[in-house]
């Protein structure tokens, strides 16, 4: 069982295809796979379908796939930041489904864990809503049904993601909040490769303090991160 | 508003700000222990940093960089919105675009304008404990923003239950809304002629 993979282009050597469905970890630019974002650019994959809660920004994460027209499809819960994501969508390039963050965070999730749909509150009433399953649960008050709605899991074709540290069978750490949507996306793909700041040996990572065991890594690559900041906001020393 | 909003917030409860005038309710609370969840996956939600100490792996829901505090716990996207859908945080503090006599909510997008996406915010009308809406009370030409009915697509239905604006503050109850005070200055005379909403 090798999963240590000298390049990005070399950890998806074999996964990719055109039209195929991408799952992406990461929250606005922080803990995005941008390696392999960069080697999906150079292979010229074509056609593709991404689930990633953001589409980047003009010429950092999904937005390089934007630039050279190799997506598809969007499915995020927030797109603001991306002029060339906007003017694609306007004139009908690109296809865009709208899933609420958490809607979209459990989608992968439960996919991951071979649930193929489940029911939430969250768009009841919205047009989130509109052409999906409604079913009452005595949930309320006393009892009482409230309403919600089905929803179907994410199983995607690959899963791309970024840790902070893997060891040599793939047991993963993050990072504070470049965590985020790394672990779901990682579980709903058939196959997951992942890009670290650093590769360990086994042993040294404390088994207690493990966030995604390697059962749901499949190859790995270590290089070094730009990891761009959307939004410097600070306070001025000596301010409380 | 966020002054008046930040004593809404009970000593120990878990809370989340929204984008705006929301995220100022911080500098309000005083005393009151309360922690703030940022969920895109953190507990504990510090200050920004200083100057130098920025950290790339570290930014708030606004993708802005922040701190963490001693108290600070992070997980994943699943996990945040699992607690916030599971109804663990106890209020969310928001603004709003419009709202309705019936709790109803917009604040996502504007049809025939850019839409950028609903992020976070129909997950969290729709999980947490109290839902308070803090928005100005008219638009740029004097008309009302709490309506009879919310023209708008919505974010979430009934799902309002305090609002605060620079008028006053009203509750959604059964069949309008409730004026509970005015703002300094406010007669509730004003206060109703700036209103659509039935208020009972």
């Amino acid at each position: 069982m090798q999963k240590i993979y000298p390049t990005a282009a070399a950890a998806l050597d074999g996964f990719l295809h055109d039209g195929m469905f991408i799952a992406a970890g990461g929250f606005g630019l922080c803990g995005i796979p941008e390696l392999l974002l960069s080697a999906i650019k150079d292979a010229g994959t074509k056609d593709l379908t991404f689930a990633s809660n953001n589409a980047g920004v003009d010429d950092f994460g999904i937005g390089i796939l934007l630039q050279t027209r190799q997506v598809k499809k969007m499915i995020s819960s927030y797109v603001g930041e991306n002029a060339e994501f906007m003017r694609q969508y306007l004139s009908g390039e690109l296809e865009l489904e709208f899933n609420p963050q958490g809607t979209l965070a459990e989608r992968m999730r439960s996919g991951g864990c071979g649930i193929p749909g489940f029911y939430t509150k969250t768009g009841v009433g919205t047009v989130i809503a509109d052409g999906k399953e409604h079913k009452d649960f005595p949930t309320g008050p006393n009892g009482a049904p409230e309403t919600y709605i089905m929803e179907e899991g994410i199983f995607a074709d690959l899963a791309i993601v970024k840790a902070w540290k893997a060891d040599e069978t793939g047991n993963l750490m993050f990072r504070k909040t470049a965590r985020n949507f790394n672990p779901p996306a990682a579980m709903c793909g058939k196959v997951c490769v992942v890009e670290v700041e650093e590769i360990v040996p086994v042993g040294s990572l404390d088994p207690d303090a493990i966030h995604l065991p390697g059962i749901y890594v499949h190859r790995i690559i270590q290089g070094d991160h730009e990891k761009r900041i959307e939004q410097r906001t600070t306070r001025t020393r000596g301010a409380s | 508003m966020a002054a008046r909003a930040a004593e809404e917030l009970e000593d120990g409860w878990y809370v989340n700000l929204g984008i705006g005038i929301p995220t100022l309710v911080a500098n309000y609370v005083g005393d009151k222990d309360i922690t703030l969840q940022s969920e895109n996956g953190m507990l504990g939600m510090g200050p920004f940093p200083f100057e130098g100490d920025e950290d790339p792996d570290l930014i708030n829901a606004g993708k802005q960089t922040i701190t963490e505090m001693d108290r600070t716990a992070y997980f994943d996207s699943a996990t945040s919105f699992g607690m916030i859908r599971g109804g663990k945080i106890a209020a969310a503090i928001l603004g709003a675009m419009e709202v309705d006599e019936k709790g109803d909510l917009a604040n996502w997008m504007i049809p025939g304008k850019l839409v950028k996406g609903m992020g976070g915010a129909m997950d969290l009308v729709a999980g947490v404990g109290r839902v308070i809406v803090v928005m100005d009370h008219t638009n740029k030409h004097g008309d009302s923003k709490l309506l009879k009915k919310c023209t708008l697509p919505l974010t979430g239905k009934g799902v309002v239950d305090r609002i605060i604006t620079n008028l006053g503050v009203l509750d959604v109850v059964e069949g309008g809304l409730k004026i509970v005070e005015c703002a300094d200055g406010v007669t509730e005379d004003e206060l109703r002629a700036a209103t659509e909403a039935t208020i009972v």
